[in-house]
């Protein structure tokens, strides 16, 4: 037996009050802990895929739902862009490398994307079976879409129109998986990946026999969907965008100012919700210090007894001191557990609705700051009472006994 | 062994008390009997160190009360004294044997065997591991005795013991606290109005 022991049976001698401060604190210290994880865990995975590309062309329409749709693929695109005027700013002295990627078709929900090989290089793709494409309608699948719909090499995909999952499959293609991908924790982990001119070659209207020879021809009227562009130099992003915005019919966006326009806004929900967690933790404080002040008047005679026996003030403070520390040092660790779960949750419904996965158990700095938190709370809200007991007069409440 | 002069307390210039003087030997047992109100519970705080006097002595082993510091106290209390209560406290949220084991910890103690003989002494050893609040009245008593033993006090100061007991429940009490006193080697200082006890005491002064 000693004191710590002492303080920790005496919190479950009280078993309800005290879950009530452990259940404020770890639902304060979960949501921060959640609210900290998710908006570094986006952030992350928003700024990995975002790597190399200074600017988006596209046609007209939201800039944010251009960036989300040809950077992120989670969002429709505005439409298509003639190749030929794409070309015209591929070809500007500014640009420093251009990659074109074309929509059309979905296979079982996840996109199909047609795409220069380059495309696959940006988000440093490695090949794990199989082998590059070489023809129309040969396939790289990325890792996520293997594992989830069980596709293995040499596979016949049927793809469908539009970019989700429709129900009416009517046959657009067939596509032959001749690679799979290894996981890049990228986006191209949830794409299928082929040639621009598969792409081209399913929305053809032309005959197939005429096909070949027309190609030459039809050049001028293919079309993508966008462009993902990097300068030469990163003072061309200032100028650059504006010139297209203004002098064509395309659109330009540059995906990092978006995003960050993207993360203002909803930061004032996180904000407002971040806030309302701290709320949380300081009234934990409240019920904890009204807890261990109801508990000190029932205990009065047993602290004298304690007393009586030989302890000293300075112990018993103590023992106030561990009881409150011990709940909120729980409280902290039920609450990283809490976040963590809840992240957990949280990345298997974003996988669900857009293909997106979020994973990580590291602890973030913020968090070590959240603990120190917990501590002072624990210590704040027993200090007056630890201060009663210090100055106890036992005699006197052994003669009212 | 216990030698008062001239010991004074008031409690906030309302109550005063002026006690006479005692002379206790070694070996030597004693009653303080006195009827309410006379101070019998504030002279035992003053032996046990957990008041300190306005003015005179108390020598209790040799050692002059107050003249020690309050830690001084509450460390001479751990090794010198058992309290036994008139109304017996103990930690609820620990079992009879945690609650003995509390407090040897404080004493910087830790024996189990002593524990078990004492509890089996008092008959009391298969409620080990009840907690205190599941006790019945006369095993409550029996715990705080054992309480106030358990770290071999040389004096054990008993308030009130019997007060609220029938005749031969008293008479069962007091013997019992006399022979774990004899037991263990400890002397035993009842404080009490109770007339009853009189007859088991062969020195007794009256407030």
């Amino acid at each position: 037996m000693n004191i710590f022991k002492l303080s920790i049976k005496n919190i479950f001698n009280k078993p309800l009050s005290s879950s009530i401060s452990l259940a404020l604190l770890v639902l304060g210290v979960g949501i921060i802990s959640l609210l900290l994880q998710l908006n570094t865990l986006i952030k992350d995975q928003m700024d990995n895929n975002l790597r190399g590309i200074d600017m988006v062309v596209g046609a007209k329409g939201s800039p944010l739902q251009l960036i989300l749709s040809s950077v992120y693929h989670i969002d429709s695109p505005t439409g298509n862009i003639s190749l030929a005027e794409a070309e015209t700013i591929s070809n500007n002295r500014m640009v420093g490398s251009s990659i074109k990627i074309l929509y059309g078709d979905n296979y079982k929900g996840f996109r199909i994307v047609g795409a220069e090989k380059k495309f696959i290089e940006l988000y440093k793709g490695v090949i794990k079976e199989g082998k590059d494409w070489d023809n129309p309608y040969e396939v790289l699948v990325g890792s996520k879409v293997y594992e989830k719909l069980k596709i293995n090499l040499g596979d016949e995909l049927i793809s469908s129109h539009g970019l989700r999952e429709t129900g009416q499959s009517h046959d657009e293609g067939t596509f032959k998986v001749v690679g799979l991908l290894k996981p890049s924790n990228s986006v191209i982990d949830q794409l299928i990946i082929t040639s621009p001119q598969s792409v081209w070659d399913i929305h053809e209207t032309h005959d197939h026999d005429e096909h070949e020879n027309e190609h030459e021809h039809e050049h001028d009227n293919r079309e993508i969907t966008a462009m993902l562009i990097k300068f030469k130099s990163p003072m061309n992003i200032i100028q650059f965008p504006r010139q297209i915005n203004e002098n064509t019919n395309l659109q330009a966006a540059v995906p990092s100012y978006e995003i960050s326009r993207l993360f203002k806004l909803f930061g004032f929900g996180i904000e407002t919700l971040s806030y309302l967690a701290y709320l949380i933790i300081i009234v934990s404080g409240f019920s904890l210090f009204i807890n261990l002040f109801n508990s000190m008047r029932e205990r009065k005679y047993e602290m004298a007894l304690i007393r009586t026996l030989g302890a000293s003030r300075f112990q018993l403070s103590t023992m106030i001191i561990f009881e409150s520390l011990v709940l909120t040092i729980s409280g902290f660790i039920l609450g990283l557990l809490f976040s963590r779960f809840g992240v957990m949750f949280v990345s298997s419904l974003m996988e669900e609705s857009i293909n997106y996965n979020l994973n990580s158990l590291k602890i973030l700095n913020e968090e070590y700051w959240l603990l120190g938190l917990s501590v002072l709370i624990g210590v704040v809200s027993s200090l007056i009472p630890a201060i009663q007991v210090y100055k106890m007069n036992i005699s006197k409440i052994l003669a009212d006994a | 062994m216990l030698k008062t002069k001239e010991v004074e307390f008031n409690y906030d210039n309302q109550m005063f008390f002026k006690f006479q003087n005692i002379d206790l030997n070694s070996n030597e047992n004693l009653l303080i009997i006195g009827e309410s109100g006379v101070g019998k519970t504030t002279l035992m705080h003053l032996l046990a160190g957990l008041l300190k006097s306005n003015s005179g002595s108390i020598k209790l082993f040799d050692k002059e009360l107050n003249q020690m510091s309050s830690y001084q106290l509450d460390s001479f209390r751990k090794n010198n004294i058992g309290i036994v209560f008139q109304r017996p406290h103990f930690v609820n949220s620990l079992t009879v044997k945690e609650n003995l084991q509390l407090a040897q910890y404080i004493a910087n103690k830790n024996d189990n065997t002593r524990i078990e003989s004492i509890l089996k002494n008092l008959n009391i050893f298969e409620k080990s591991n009840k907690k205190t609040n599941q006790l019945s009245q006369g095993e409550k008593q029996r715990v705080s005795i054992a309480l106030a033993i358990v770290n071999s006090p040389k004096l054990i100061l008993a308030d009130e013991p019997t007060s609220s007991l029938d005749d031969n429940n008293c008479s069962k009490v007091i013997k019992l606290l006399k022979k774990q006193a004899t037991d263990f080697g400890a002397q035993l200082i009842v404080i009490t109005h109770d007339s009853r006890l009189k007859k088991h005491f062969k020195k007794s002064i009256e407030l």
